[in-house]
């Protein structure tokens, strides 16, 4: 699909479809809760090559994540992530194939919260594994 | 017939969504607020000697290497269907801005997690 394309085919604008129906808003920002995905890592990222460059390197790198921008990001970030983990195991009944037990075709909000409970005992066990490690 | 690459960039997808899902949050958590802070989790928990104690064993490399990389590939492959929503459609450029940075940033985190010997 060149610029030189001597058809020209008739293309439907696609601009701002999305924001004239709530359903898709609504799909939008889950999908965009990738960018938060992204930036976090990048930041994990970041953290490691200060640390592979020293301790002054690093200790500067650990006052930037004390200072209140980079704690206000973090909030923000941490909003992301929590909308992603509600959005994600909504949508996972639609996204698995259908399971069954005892021949009944597993309920979506079955799915929904055993997706948020593992979320969630997944989440204290990795915090109490960080308090481990750092005492 | 041609195989298609599109289950492995799907797998890794839904391996990184499951993931960030799973443990995103807390390690938000933990990274960014309550370590900085030192509320919730002691002072020095992001000491140098403590962070590269962690990384310098090879349950720490390996932890923050999958974080790293399945978080970037998560998400390369969720803003480059996205961007076709957007009309922003599947070609090179787009290609390469998503699944390239993905492809870059884990190439970096195993050049920068090596580094930490």
């Amino acid at each position: 699909m060149s610029a030189s394309n001597a058809r020209r085919p008739y293309k439907r604008p696609m601009g701002g479809w999305w924001r004239k129906n709530p359903y898709f808003v609504e799909y939008m920002v889950h999908e965009g809760t990738a960018l938060f995905v992204a930036a976090y890592a990048l930041l994990l990222l970041a953290g490691v090559f200060a640390l592979g460059r020293g301790e002054a390197a690093w200790n500067s790198w650990l006052a930037l994540l004390r200072s209140p921008p980079s704690l206000l990001l973090h909030g923000v970030l941490l909003l992301g992530f929590l909308y992603h983990t509600w959005t994600w195991f909504n949508i996972m009944p639609r996204t698995l194939p259908p399971i069954l037990i005892g021949g009944e075709r597993v309920k979506a909000t079955t799915i929904t919260r055993a997706g948020l409970a593992a979320a969630l005992v997944a989440s204290v066990l990795v915090f109490a594994l960080a308090a481990r490690l750092a005492s | 017939m041609k195989r298609s690459n599109a289950p492995i960039f799907w797998a890794l997808f839904g391996a990184g969504g499951m993931l960030s899902a799973l443990i995103g949050g807390v390690l938000v958590i933990i990274t960014g607020l309550a370590a900085p802070t030192g509320m919730g989790l002691p002072g020095d928990t992001l000491s140098y000697a403590k962070v590269l104690a962690f990384t310098q064993s090879w349950p720490g490399k390996l932890a923050l290497f999958v974080v790293i990389s399945l978080f970037l590939w998560h998400a390369a492959h969720r803003i480059f269907h996205t961007l076709h929503d957007l009309g922003i459609h599947a070609g090179l450029v787009a290609r390469l801005l998503c699944y390239g940075v993905a492809a870059a940033g884990t190439l970096a985190s195993i050049v920068a997690l090596l580094q930490v010997a």
